[in-house]
């Protein structure tokens, strides 16, 4: 039980909010702009390596200086958003796509003209694993990771439900049409939707790099798994991507447990494709994801 | 003046034209009907008003104003609010929110706004925690008038406002928009249960395929027995020509 | 000095090659998007299923991978698009009905779960080491002969190809299927089946793009998972597409040889520098090769030669898509 709970069930919270940060930026940016950024898993690269940077010139944890990293990564996101995105604003939504799925190559291919692909670490040493009650052990990094990511789900659940503009924005992912017709400012909730996009990118990507390591592919990895999420969860719908990060993170991390016999269920370098089956599988049966989003 | 004027208004989508020079005018404190068969233009007309598709020909006169082709987020400040026939509440939002929403480009304090639209609409007040999208189709209606009345406009454009509803919320929906316009908004309605729309408007307008066909007050439309064979057969519209989309 | 030119004609032959093979995958490509509106991300799965395919069919037994029954070149051509069309009908029964971004994410799911697949089952596929001493046509040719024949070759095949797919476009299916990409509602209204136009549409693009890959890996004579890499078999062939001209088969045959030519060039300008740099710029090259599709995509979505219809359609609607 103890071991289940240890390495299974706690390791798969984790990655399931590191997802779940990434998924909300997704499932809005598809709610409210209407197409699949592809572009998400390398600006969540950006964050990391802006954090890298920084920690490398403050010397200090780079949870302390990742406010200052979440910034200048959603000023990229502006920028690409006004030069790359808005003039086809009005194009058949698949322009969007193809353009993001540019993006992403440009994104990495600037990372890694500036910061090179060697591995990095943004918090190098090992930490030992605390125990508590005799029973649960979890490393500190990992109790400050999760701790994070609940405070960031918070305020995007009092931003969404509590601000005009959060408010606007569930109105314009229910219906960008009406919005328009009841007055609401698209192109404010636009841009506020990069911004909580491109900070919960950058705290998901720093995240899995205080977890792991400093790549330059690290961001592309979590984009299938974050897209997984949000098309669980309902796209549109920003709790909705909470609750399928988490699931999608717990059955990756279960899936290698030895639920049948002495070895892995699934063998662990399938791993990744423990979210695409639940995509496919979600995309066959409810399309509209569990909390009933948006299809097209 | 009238509150509203159109003016020979031309106009479509694309290359396909829908308006071939639609007049009519709302004076303060009406209620008018539009009418006709399917795809007579009715709704688009109504949408020209609004902004929502490009005139060729024609003016659309608010209050004296030119607002011609002016883009929809513009038209709801100058004080005109639309109720689509459908997607016309946000269902993820609870109703409090939606009217929020709809009061979104006041700057001011619109509690007391809020409250008359609670008064208006008593289940609302009920059931304004409640998630809009699990409303009935007779009380969403209602958040979408209401949501539309919180700005205190001008004119509301109501389309088809009745559609979809059973008869009995039919009925409620015509006396809440007698109700509403007793408050003093003149009120633009597009129907297709032309009876009863008619019983509570001022006056009417018929258009078919994209003209003026025939106008009158409501009791004159009522009693006149070419409008009456043509759409006031047992409360339904029968369309003279097969039905296109509308 | 003689040996220069002659090393520039080899070079301009593999230029031509591979400018060739990614000709084919774009025809391919050009059926899925062009013809028939999808957006397929995962390009270089079909192209990873066709090279594999063929490679493992070709090669002498061997214990590190499964196949190896030396089987001749054209059986396994056709196995490979066999292969990849079967897979392509089950991908598309999944996912074609769905909205164009939900097809690209399933397609991208798809091949790079596919990779993963060449990396972990090494019985099957040698894993990372990938699949070597694949048999190449005409290699027991003197040289050059045996590179220019491997060259006619593959021209020949985009030249068929080409051929096939302007027949196909100027035939009642390929109004059909302009039809149902411009206006989905009113070609169901007239009756069309849609689901299976554009399954058709989607697996035939599929099967290409195999063929495309059986070529890749005879030339290199060498395959492995880096084959299904999304910069190189998925992107290029999408900048190559728009650039060319979608939904002209002309433009996605101009667009292959373009960008590749552009490509290579730019890799041979960038190798003359000093090996710290030459590294860095190839993230130049890729940047910039991202900032002309967004050029594109922004000014001239068209391409450089847009889409052309059949004449009696000309006359009907005389503004294009």
């Amino acid at each position: 039980m103890a071991e289940f709970i240890n390495f299974y069930l706690i390791p798969g919270v984790l990655l399931g909010s590191i997802y779940a940060l990434g998924a909300i930026g997704i499932t809005l940016t598809f709610g409210i702009l209407r197409f699949a950024n592809f572009a998400h898993g390398d600006i969540m690269t950006l964050g990391v390596y802006f954090t890298w940077s920084l920690v490398q010139f403050t010397d200090l944890h780079p949870l302390v200086v990742m406010p200052v990293a979440m910034v200048l990564t959603v000023l990229c996101s502006l920028l690409i958003d006004r030069a790359f995105y808005k003039p086809l604003r009005n194009a058949p939504v698949i322009m969007l796509v193809i353009a993001s799925f540019g993006l992403m190559l440009m994104v990495r291919s600037v990372i890694q003209f500036f910061w090179g692909v060697q591995l990095k670490s943004v918090l190098p040493g090992i930490q030992m694993p605390m125990t508590f009650l005799d029973f649960f052990r979890i490393s500190p990094k990992h109790i400050m990771i999760i701790v994070c990511a609940l405070a960031l789900m918070a305020a995007v659940h009092y931003l969404l439900t509590y601000t005009k503009i959060g408010k606007a924005m569930r109105a314009m992912a229910d219906s960008p049409e009406l919005a328009r017709l009841t007055g609401i400012d698209t192109e404010k909730v636009v841009m506020a939707t990069w911004v909580v996009g491109g900070a919960l990118a950058c705290a998901a990507g720093v995240f899995l790099a205080v977890d792991t390591q400093v790549e330059t592919m690290m961001g592309f990895k979590l984009l299938l798994p974050v897209f997984a999420a949000a098309i669980l969860g309902g796209v549109g719908r920003p709790y909705g991507a909470m609750v399928g990060g988490l699931v999608i993170g717990i059955a990756e991390e279960m899936s290698s447990y030895h639920w049948i016999g002495d070895g892995p269920l699934l063998n662990p370098g399938y791993k990744q494709g423990v979210a695409f089956v639940i995509m496919i599988a979600m995309l066959l049966w409810r399309p509209s994801g569990l909390f009933k989003g948006k299809v097209f | 003046m009238s509150v509203l004027e159109l003016n020979s208004v031309v106009g479509g989508y694309g290359d396909t034209q829908i308006l071939h020079g639609v007049s009519l005018r709302v004076d303060p404190g009406e209620i008018v009907v539009i009418i006709g068969p399917n795809g007579a233009g009715k709704s688009t007309a109504m949408k020209a008003v609004f902004g929502l598709l490009r005139l060729t020909g024609g003016q659309v006169l608010l209050d004296g104003t030119d607002i011609t082709n002016t883009p929809p987020e513009q038209v709801v400040r100058k004080g005109v609010c639309y109720v689509p026939q459908t997607s016309n509440i946000f269902p993820s939002l609870t109703v409090q929110e939606n009217l929020e929403m709809g009061a979104y480009v006041r700057d001011d304090d619109f509690t007391p706004r809020m409250r008359e639209i609670y008064e208006l609409f008593p289940p609302l007040a009920e059931k304004r925690r409640q998630t809009a999208g699990t409303l009935s189709g007779g009380q969403r209606q209602m958040v979408a008038m209401g949501k539309a009345m919180m700005l205190e406009p001008k004119i509301l454009l109501l389309d088809e406002p009745s559609a979809g509803l059973s008869p009995k919320f039919r009925g409620e929906i015509f006396s809440i928009v007698k109700t509403i316009n007793a408050t003093g908004t003149p009120i633009l309605m597009v129907e297709q249960n032309a009876k009863q729309a008619l019983n509570i408007a001022s006056r009417g307008y018929v258009l078919v395929d994209g003209k003026n066909v025939f106008e009158g007050t409501g009791r004159e439309l009522i009693d006149d027995p070419e409008v009456a064979e043509m759409f006031l057969g047992g409360g339904k519209a029968a369309a003279p020509n097969g039905g296109k989309n509308g | 000095m003689l040996d220069q030119y002659y090393g520039y004609g080899l070079y301009a032959v593999s230029l031509l090659t591979m400018g060739g093979i990614y000709a084919i995958l774009t025809l391919g490509l050009n059926v899925q998007w062009g013809f028939t509106g999808l957006f397929n991300a995962g390009i270089a799965g079909f192209f990873g299923i066709g090279a594999y395919v063929t490679a493992l069919l070709t090669t002498a037994p061997s214990a590190r991978h499964i196949g190896g029954w030396e089987v001749p070149y054209v059986l396994a051509f056709a196995a490979a698009m066999v292969v990849s069309g079967i897979i392509a009908y089950a991908v598309g029964k999944v996912c074609l009905r769905l909205r164009s971004d939900y097809l690209a994410i399933a397609t991208i799911g798809i091949a790079e779960n596919f990779r993963l697949i060449l990396k972990n089952e090494t019985w099957a596929t040698n894993g990372p080491r990938g699949v070597s001493d694949i048999p190449k046509p005409f290699e027991s040719l003197p040289e050059p002969w045996n590179h220019i024949s491997f060259l006619l070759m593959v021209l020949a095949i985009v030249f068929v190809i080409y051929l096939l797919l302007e027949v196909a476009r100027k035939s009642p299916w390929g109004r059909v299927m302009t039809a149902i990409r411009e206006n989905e509602t009113s070609a169901k209204a007239a009756g069309k089946n849609v689901e299976t136009y554009r399954m058709e549409g989607f697996v035939i693009g599929c099967m290409i793009m195999a063929l495309a890959g059986a070529m890749m890996a005879h030339y290199l004579k060498f395959v492995d998972p880096n084959a299904t890499d999304p910069l190189l078999a998925t992107f290029i062939v999408w900048v190559m597409l728009i650039v060319g001209g979608s939904a002209n088969n002309k433009g996605a045959i101009l667009g292959a040889f373009l960008m590749w030519a552009v490509w290579s060039a730019s890799e041979i300008l960038t190798s003359r520098l000093p090996d710290e740099l030459a590294i860095r710029t190839a993230y130049i090259r890729i940047f910039l090769i991202g900032l002309a599709l967004q050029f594109f995509l922004q000014r001239y979505p068209q391409g450089i030669l847009p889409e052309t219809r059949p004449s009696a359609d000309k006359a009907a609607n005389p503004s294009a898509s």
